[in-house]
């Protein structure tokens, strides 16, 4: 078995893992990083989704040993009360929230490539994760009023 | 009163945004065992042999089980409603024994260390499988001599079931005017985001089950039916789930099995579906053939509706299948008045899996019947699609109203919603910039669809249940408890899965009892804490459980003013209650906070006779009505006739659901629900093939709508607050989905009427819209103007 090591949400991690093991059941199984759910089996929900070396990736469509070496950040290991966890909870972006976790890390990526994205780009740019709960609207919603909040220079940041 | 109406923030957010969530798959005690499926690759096979010796000897693997080794103690799965005395309810083992109905039915199991394992031995799983007929097609399913699903009933009908009021016959008969037609409700798969997920954790002869479910009271008591674990030993636990729209409104088989291995092998066992497994197992939506005949007189006025329908219940009777064409039969006069109308509702058996409750249930498809229809008679009658409804709606001062299909609709303005709802569109420059795209023979054609809509929710009076022979009531029940310290607990009998009952249950009880909000907590969805409720579907759980809650609240409030009347030596008739606190009138100075009588009551030092310690109280409601959102949503489609592309370019939704606890929470429902029927109109159709494989398993297959699929929708509300209520308010979970199906085929029909398209069967794929615009009219006829009349095309037979 290959051993792989990773960082993942600021603690390193060393394991002997099957080379067929998704990154996704890394994450939840071995290391019980349960805040990264799974909703299918074909890459296409996006419920996975997580930051590998600060690029969104789904984690389902990674293997563990692609990670080795690799720093990953999922919705757990996002600083307290970050700007886009608080826009999807101030734009009521979440119903049943199991798209969230996702959802909010796709988003940051999205505004790190875009920092001021239209709603057409926010759309766009979402098309890889889907939400059965809230018809979208107020994600969007949501990811510009990070963007704008983002955008700000850190010190009038405000923090809750 | 002042958190009730406010746009309050969710408190279920701080968890769910940052992964601190309690999904059942998230939690796998010390011990757990996994569990795998195999399930029937065939629609329809005898099993003639299940050899799981090979599988047991793998390396991690547990237990290995068929159908056959657990049909001593599998039972059946139930059906909670026989919709008529004759009713054909076959038997259901949760895990096939001797024949499979349906491709995805379990077989065996697996039970291993874990799941890796447990899927790896269902390989070494040899079965033997002698293929008989699929039947997947409902009318042929009803033909003389056809291929039966359940060879010992001699025929694939389970039910035929009737309704009728007035002489259809004698309204339909000369009737100036005859629309008839023939839709097709397409299968849906309901796709809640988290795929099914089930623990059963032993403790002794005591078992607590987590399921993702939307029901863990009936649960239970289904389980402890079909399993003989007495009910007073089983625990059933939601705890967060993520969305049901109805699929999670179930007794599935492998919650059953999960039950049974648990008690079997002594530890704790756990299956996480797929989301393949899934799309062939989590119960079906809609799948209806509707024929329908509407009569009219010549200046639109209604007559009467006859309506035959054939409803799919796929394979086998699962808890409410036969039931969801029912909960539609009440609402095919939708918003309007005629004298006659009648229902012919036969269930057909097909090799398919289940239908069952899907968002709506069984109201869009008669919502969509009747808003269909109506554009079909404005364009016979070339009157405009509004002035037809106008005509015929009931009016605001006639309410409450009998309505043809026995139901009383309490209260409605369909005059102020459509006036608004116009106006937020702006109908008359679209209907401006329609004419100007026809004149013009511009490729890309406008179109704009109607919908004026009522549902009936708040499931539901108790005894209307039990006189359509339904296996229990609809109450809810809520308690309050004012603890030593002040702060609140709230136990509800609802349990939510995305609908924000953590936040509207605490703004409703914190305006009764004059306390902060953040002193509230919200707790349900656990048979131990919440000892009885009857859950979340129907749009039920304000309308009712809400209602619950708030008759709770009064109770402590009653309660707390006799302890205050005796701690301040007045009368409780001189007591006032406001802002949380009791004051003798007119002595504003003395007084009592709810805190401080709650202390009391919890000291009990000195209550009045008769008082009992703790400041508490317990309720039950059961409506005696159903709750009538309704609205008015219009849709702007834009159609490309040369691609059959089709864009929405605005959506309206008007929507009165009475009285608004949080208007936050409520437009996102109602987002939500748009997305869901916009999806049946445009994207979604669960396809089984002739051999009666389901062909859309996963989800590149199976469309659900993404961002970039939907528009950006205009909401706003008309608030008509509901009068069977304290609280006045309206279900609102399904009216989204209810409405807008319609509002979309609406558009695209409009759009394309002057080439002589009266129809285009849903999903409306670009596809589709191409052919309906090819095959429907003739060469001659295609050409934009051509007809000259736009709008006059459709005609009637
Ligand atoms: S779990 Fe669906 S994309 Fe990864
Ligand atoms: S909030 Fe439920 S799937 Fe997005």
């Amino acid at each position: 078995m290959p051993r792989i090591r990773v960082e993942v949400d600021g603690s390193s991690y060393e394991d002997d893992v099957e080379p067929r093991l998704l990154l996704v059941h890394y994450l939840r199984d071995r290391l019980g990083k349960v805040g990264t759910p799974v909703g299918c089996d074909t890459t296409n929900c996006g419920a996975c989704t997580v930051l590998m070396d600060g690029l969104s990736v789904k984690s389902c469509s990674v293997l563990a040993v692609q990670a080795d070496g690799r720093e990953v950040t999922t919705v757990e290991g996002l600083r307290a009360g970050h700007p886009m966890q608080r826009a999807f909870h101030e734009e009521h972006a979440l119903q049943c929230g199991y798209c969230t976790p996702g959802m909010i890390m796709a988003s940051i990526d999205l505004l790190r490539e875009n920092a001021d994205p239209s709603e057409d780009e926010i759309r766009d740019g979402l098309e890889g994760n889907l939400c059965r709960c809230t018809g979208y609207q107020n994600i969007v919603r949501a990811v510009r009023r990070a963007a704008t909040e983002m955008r700000r220079p850190a010190s009038e940041e405000v923090t809750s | 009163m002042t958190e009730v109406g406010s746009p309050r923030l969710r408190s279920e957010d701080a968890r769910l945004v940052t992964g601190r969530t309690r999904w059942t798959d998230n939690m796998t005690p010390a011990g757990t065992l996994h569990v795998a499926y195999l399930r029937s690759p065939i629609a329809h096979a005898r099993i003639t042999r299940v050899d799981t010796e090979p599988a047991k000897g793998r390396p991690g693997v547990v237990a290995v089980l068929s159908g056959a080794d657990l049909a001593d103690e599998q039972g059946s799965l139930p059906c909670a409603w026989v919709v008529t005395e004759d009713m054909r309810l076959p038997e259901h083992p949760p895990m096939a024994v001797d024949e499979v109905r349906y491709v995805g039915e379990p077989v065996a199991c697996v039970v291993a260390r874990d799941p890796y394992a447990a899927v790896d031995a269902l390989e070494e799983i040899d079965v033997d499988y002698e293929p008989l007929p699929a039947v997947v097609d409902m009318e042929a399913a009803l033909e003389e001599g056809a291929d039966l699903v359940h060879e010992g009933l001699g025929t694939n009908s389970s039910y035929t079931w009737v309704f009728e009021n007035g002489d259809v016959d004698a309204a339909l008969r000369d009737a100036p005017v005859l629309i008839e037609r023939r839709y097709v409700q397409q299968r849906l798969i309901p796709t809640a985001m988290e795929p099914r997920s089930v623990l059963c954790v032993p403790e002794g002869d005591e078992f607590t089950l987590y399921s993702s479910t939307q029901i863990p009271h009936i649960l239970r008591l289904m389980l402890a039916t079909v399993t003989g674990v007495p009910e007073h030993r089983l625990r059933v636990v939601a705890p967060d789930v993520g969305g049901g729209f109805g699929s999670k409104l179930q007794v599935y088989g492998e919650e059953v099995i999960a039950l049974l291995l648990a008690r079997r092998l002594g530890r704790p066992v756990k299956w996480t579906e797929s989301r393949s497994e899934g799309n062939m197992t989590v119960h079906h939506g809609r799948d209806q053939i509707q024929r329908l005949t509407l009569a009219a007189e010549r200046d639109g006025r209604l007559r009467g509706i006859k309506v035959e329908l054939l409803a799919d219940m796929g394979a086998y009777l699962m808890l409410v299948t036969p039931g969801i064409p029912l909960l539609g039969a009440f609402m095919y006069s939708g918003v309007y008045k005629m004298d006659a109308y009648s229902l012919t509702c036969t269930g057909v058996f097909t090799t398919k899996m289940p239908t069952d409750a899907y968002r709506g249930a069984g109201r869009p498809e008669a919502t969509f019947a009747i808003e269909r229809l109506m554009d079909e008679l404005a364009a016979e009658l070339d009157l405009d699609p509004v002035e037809v409804r106008r005509r015929n709606w009931i009016r605001h001062e006639e309410f409450p109203y009998d309505t043809v299909a026995g139901l009383t609709y309490d209260s409605g303005d369909y005059e102020s919603a459509t006036e608004r709802a116009l106006e937020l569109f702006a109908y008359d420059k679209l209907r401006a910039e329609q004419a100007d795209r026809r004149e013009r023979r511009d490729p890309v054609q406008l179109g704009i669809g109607v919908s004026v809509f009522t549902e009936m929710c708040g499931l539901a009076p108790s005894r209307v249940l039990g006189s359509l022979s339904y296996g229990a009531g609809g109450w809810e029940h809520a308690s309050v408890r004012v603890l030593p310290s002040g702060k609140v607990e709230v136990v509800t009998g609802t349990s939510p899965h995305g609908q924000g009952h953590e936040t509207a249950w605490a703004q409703i009880t914190a305006d009764r009892l004059g306390v902060p909000f953040e002193d509230v907590r919200v707790l349900h969805g656990d048979t131990a804490v919440s000892h009885k409720g009857m859950d979340t579907y129907g749009s039920r759980s304000l309308a009712v459980g809400g209602v619950a809650l708030y008759s709770a609240c009064e109770k402590v409030v009653d309660k707390a003013r006799k302890v205050a009347a005796h701690l301040l030596e007045a009368s409780e008739q001189d007591l006032e209650f406001s802002g949380g606190r009791f004051s003798v009138r007119g002595v504003e100075q003395e007084g009592r906070t709810i805190q401080e009588v709650a202390t009391a009551a919890f000291a009990a030092h000195d209550l009045p006779d008769g008082v009992e310690p703790s400041l508490d109280s317990d309720a039950t409601f059961d409506p005696e009505n159903f709750s009538f959102p309704h609205g008015t949503h219009l849709c702007a489609a834009e159609v490309d006739t040369e691609t059959g592309m089709v864009r929405l370019r605005s959506y309206v939704a008007l929507d009165d659901v009475g009285k608004v606890v949080n208007p936050v929470i409520v437009e996102g429902q109602v987002h939500g629900g748009l997305a869901q029927g916009i999806a049946q109109a445009l994207f979604e159709e669960a396809v089984y093939d002739a051999e009666g494989n389901l062909t859309t398993t996963t989800m590149a297959d199976y469309l659900i709508p993404t961002a970039a699929d939907l528009p950006e929708f205009v909401t706003e509300r008309t608030e008509t607050p509901a009068t069977t209520n304290p609280l006045g308010v309206k279900g609102v979970g399904e009216a989204g989905t209810i409405a807008s199906t319609p509002a979309v085929v609406n558009a695209i029909v409009d759009a394309l009427r002057p080439y002589g398209v009266r129809d285009v069967p849903m999903p409306c794929t670009p596809e589709r819209v191409w052919r309906a615009l090819r095959d429907e009219s003739p060469p001659d006829l295609a050409e934009p103007g051509a007809g000259g009349g736009l709008g006059s095309a459709g005609g009637a037979r």
